[in-house]
């Protein structure tokens, strides 16, 4: 099993809901947050793109995060889920200096933090809060390794790409273009 | 390619300027609602409750969830409401930040000092209540109670407005008419017989074609009309959008015509000119439901493609396209009415222009156009009748705006400034929900008018610049602390919506229902509250249509069957149809229009263009903020806490400006922004124009969030252009210049 999210910028208009929607379904502490929204205009006016991205850990399969972490904090989770174990974590901070997507931040309380894909809500069979909020449904989550998931069936159908392929570390998070 | 917004600029700005997260008391087994099994994990119980949503008027049912604490968590959406198909947008998300906002109003005020020193004292509500009846009571004596007005844009205006009518006013006003939609509706009115409404009639889902005109959906987040759009992108949809400035809905369009600013009736007139004179119209529709095809071909003859180009900037070629995509999508095409469209002072005209072309489309009434609506029927509360008022608003503008359909927000207030000849002038305001201040244009000519009033009567959850200048301040409680009126707009099936409170009003606030009952017994008006609760009263009209308060606390929504099956009532080109105007046609020569003297068919007339070194003022709204209510939110100024000026490469090469550089802004008229604003550098812009946010620079101190970030482009809109048909204030007909340096403080000499 391996859990992966498609997220379709053709449809995204960067509302911001994945964000507020995860920071007060995981009590994320106001100032901080797990996904975010990236912007990118390219061309000139009049001939102009607009690329829109609702970004968040990519849960990769060959996470540096988890490598280079000490305390054994950092592990793979059900589906290849890349989690935080908060009682294990020192807040040493490698992690931060391993993740080429810059996911994880410092919680007040002291541990490192990040994305979950809320395997609180996956475990219960529910989507992801960001997932269950979007205006657009413009995200998808489920396991590409079953390939009649609806995941795997919209992979297969149409465009898409990765982020920062070049790092290695196999990223779960495809963008549909 | 350029990144214009990281995730590090990002974490840095929302780290700026926010306090401690205040901590709610627990309230524990006090809110009513569905306790939902525990967690299989945890073992723990939560509670939801049903809402509906107050950060906009779309209104969209959900649930706010408890934590197992007892304390508000988490709001989602209803699966079963039509508004957000159990989704709600990053503000009604973040709906939670209204409640744990700290620097929230908390206890009824009483002004002190002059109106402008903002000196108040705590008072009680006796003392607030006992305050304004004796003032209303003395303006009724004096003036007529016809002279007490409510400005209303909150669910709690409804019981504001049953006691100011029970006193003797009809005089209730709502910004959302004058200030944004009412041009649409009166142009609509004159077409079709029948207005837009609020949710829009649009049946974006099914469209093959949509076309956006000013209309930024996706940045404007009317949740309803988003998740239209996206399943009409899935779908293969063609869009169109109009817009000087390349918006979220431009990037995701088929065609984005960068249109110069104050043009856009030149470029609809050329676009009736293609599909009248390319034959491209839905022809039996048009021979069967309108009146004066050939006076509309005769008008636009000389309306070509080739004319408008001269004047909108938009290529020939390119008119010719789009307007044979809207046909070959016909009928299951939009073009879009817009929402806030009170731009130029003749946009009742411009939107007669956009339903003329849905009349030559085929597309009201018909699958992929417009839907008719459905409402479900509440009865009212049994009360006497209301007292006969001798006067309205409209006796103060004589033989001016005929078409208004609903009462000015901004003729009222001009009519508070005392004037020769004037038989009404307005001596008192109640203002509920609404930050006047930013709302109306020309903050001049508010504060001239509030300083000519014996009693203004702020109600609001956050001390807005509007309560700054009232003699009483109410501390309402916010939605998720209180019910409301049954929700009832309409949409395509009729259903009703309950708001229950979550949790116990925080500190000395109130719901409306409560302060206008208090009020009712001190004006010996109490017949109009006649129920001791507004449980009582709820569960009675709940009661009349076979539903109960403790139903509606349990689903939160209930649907209804439509009374006829009549979605599309002209999908398939009925007979018999009769619409309501004059002639009982759709009109594209528009004789009701002609009867008050007015233009029966729309002529584009040059507006003024900006002077050298200045920039057309646009504004428009951030998905995740509305209007400046949110700007103090925790939850939402986290997302974003301030404007930025959306500024041309090229012009900023000739002004030597950097990205991110604090600028101040002037306007025409000499007016400078209080605030500075950054500089964002960006192609999406055209060059002779600037764009912001509505909704920012706040003044008031106790916003501490809000407080000084961006600028309000309300302050710089002193120059309003009146629609003369109905009253809409154009506010887009301003000009603004940049300020390197930090001007000299006002009234400093």
């Amino acid at each position: 099993m391996r859990y992966a999210m498609a997220i379709d910028t053709k449809k995204c208009v960067g509302c911001s809901d994945c964000v507020v929607a995860c920071q007060t379904e995981n009590n994320v502490p106001i100032g901080y947050c797990r996904d975010w929204i990236v912007e990118t205009t390219t061309g000139t006016y009049p001939e102009l793109q607009l690329e829109i991205r609702s970004e968040r850990c990519n849960h990769c399969t060959n996470s540096p995060c988890v490598r280079c972490c000490p305390t054994e904090a950092s592990h793979y989770s059900d589906g290849g889920i890349v989690l935080v174990d908060h009682k294990e974590c020192i807040g040493c901070k490698a992690c931060i200096a391993s993740c080429p997507y810059d996911a994880r931040f410092v919680h007040p309380d002291g541990y490192i933090d990040k994305c979950t894909f809320c395997l609180h809500r996956v475990k219960k069979g529910e989507e992801p809060a960001c997932v269950a909020v979007c205006p657009t449904h413009c995200m998808y989550f489920g396991d590409t390794d079953d390939p009649n998931s609806k995941i795997s069936k919209i992979l297969a159908r149409r465009k898409w790409k990765r982020l920062i392929p070049e790092a290695g570390t196999d990223p779960n998070i495809y963008y549909l273009i | 390619m350029s990144k214009e917004f990281s995730r590090r600029d990002f974490i840095k700005i929302a780290g700026i300027g926010l306090g401690g997260l205040a901590v709610a008391s627990p309230v524990i087994g006090w809110a009513k609602g569905e306790v939902l099994a525990p967690d299989k994990f945890t073992g723990m119980y939560t509670k939801r409750i049903p809402t509906y949503c107050e950060v906009c008027f779309w209104k969209c049912a959900g649930w706010t969830h408890l934590n197992e604490h007892g304390e508000i968590w988490k709001i989602t959406g209803n699966n079963d409401d039509a508004y957000s198909a159990g989704r709600f947008c990053p503000r009604g998300t973040g709906g939670v930040g209204m409640y744990y906002d700290k620097d929230r109003l908390k206890t009824p005020l009483i002004r002190t000092e002059e109106r402008g020193k903002q000196i108040f004292r705590e008072a009680t509500w006796d003392e607030a209540f006992d305050y304004i009846a004796e003032k209303m009571q003395a303006i009724a004596a004096e003036h007529g109670p016809e002279c007490i007005a409510l400005f209303s844009h909150g669910s709690g205006g409804s019981y504001f407005g049953r006691l100011l009518k029970a006193f003797g006013s009809p005089n209730i006003t709502a910004p959302s008419y004058a200030q944004c939609r009412g041009p649409r509706e009166v142009a609509f009115f004159g077409t079709f017989g029948e207005g837009v409404g609020s949710p829009e009639r649009t049946d974006i889902r099914d469209t093959r074609c949509l076309v956006l005109i000013g209309s930024h959906i996706g940045e404007n987040m009317h949740n309803g009309q988003v998740q239209e759009m996206s399943a009409a992108i899935d779908k293969g949809a063609t869009i169109i959008t109009v817009d000087p400035r390349f918006s979220t809905a431009a990037s995701k369009s088929k065609y984005w015509l960068p249109i110069k600013p104050a043009t856009d009736l030149a470029l609809l007139l050329a676009w009736i000119h293609v599909l009248i004179y390319e034959d491209r119209y839905d022809n039996k529709y048009v021979e069967a439901y309108t009146y004066g095809f050939d006076e509309l071909k005769a008008h636009v003859k000389d309306f070509t493609p080739e004319w408008a180009y001269g004047i909108t900037t938009i290529k020939p070629q390119v008119i010719r396209e789009t307007a044979r995509e809207m046909a070959n999508a016909s009928p299951a095409v939009i073009v879009h009415p817009g929402r806030h469209v009170t731009w130029y002072g003749d946009d009742t005209q411009r939107l007669r222009a956009v339903a003329i072309l849905n009349a030559l489309l085929g597309s009201w009434g018909r699958r992929g156009g417009f839907y008719n609506p459905a409402k479900a029927k509440l009865p009212k509360i049994k009360t006497p009748p209301n007292p006969e008022p001798s006067k309205t608003w409209r006796d103060a503008f004589p033989g001016q705006f005929p078409l208004a359909g609903l009462a000015l927000a901004s003729g009222i207030c001009d009519a508070t400034i005392p004037a020769a000849g004037r038989d009404c002038s307005f001596k008192g305001w109640f203002v509920n929900g609404t930050n006047l201040i930013f709302t109306l244009p020309d903050q001049k000519n508010t504060i001239e008018a509030i300083q000519n009033l014996d009693l203004l009567v702020a109600v609001d959850t956050m001390p807005m610049e509007i309560t700054g200048w009232a003699d009483v301040v109410l501390p309402e409680c916010t939605y998720l602390e209180r019910y409301d009126s049954i929700r009832v707009s309409p949409h395509r099936e009729p259903a009703i919506a309950l708001r229950a409170p979550a949790a116990e009003p925080r500190w000395n606030t109130k719901p409306a229902w409560w302060m206008a009952k208090e009020l009712s017994k001190e004006l010996d008006l109490e017949d109009y509250f006649p129920f001791e609760t507004q449980e009582e009263e709820l569960d009675w009209q709940l009661r009349q249509i076979g539903s109960s308060l403790e139903e509606m606390e349990r689903i939160g929504v209930k649907k209804f069957e439509r009374e006829y099956d009549d979605l599309y009532p002209l999908e398939d080109l009925p007979t018999d149809y009769e619409f309501n105007t004059d002639t009982g046609k759709i009109e594209l020569y528009a004789t009701s229009f002609a009867t008050e003297g007015f233009d029966p068919i729309p002529i584009y007339k040059a507006h003024e263009e900006p002077p050298a070194g200045f920039y057309r003022l646009i504004y428009g709204r951030a998905p995740m903020h509305t209007f400046s209510r949110t700007a103090n939110n925790p939850n939402l100024t986290d997302l974003m806490d301030e404007n930025t000026v959306w500024i041309n490469p090229k012009v900023a090469k000739e002004w030597d400006l950097r990205n991110k550089q604090e600028v101040w802004l002037e306007n025409q008229d000499g007016i400078i922004s209080s605030n500075s604003i950054k500089v964002r550098i960006t192609e999406r812009i055209r060059h002779d124009s600037v764009y912001m946010v509505h909704g920012f620079g706040h003044t008031d101190k106790r916003m501490t969030r809000a407080h000084k970030r961006g600028v309000s482009d309300s302050e710089l809109i002193s120059k309003v252009h009146v629609d003369p048909l109905m009253g809409g204030t154009g506010m887009r007909g301003n000009f603004v210049t940049f300020l390197i340096d930090e001007p000299a403080l006002k009234g400093a000499s």
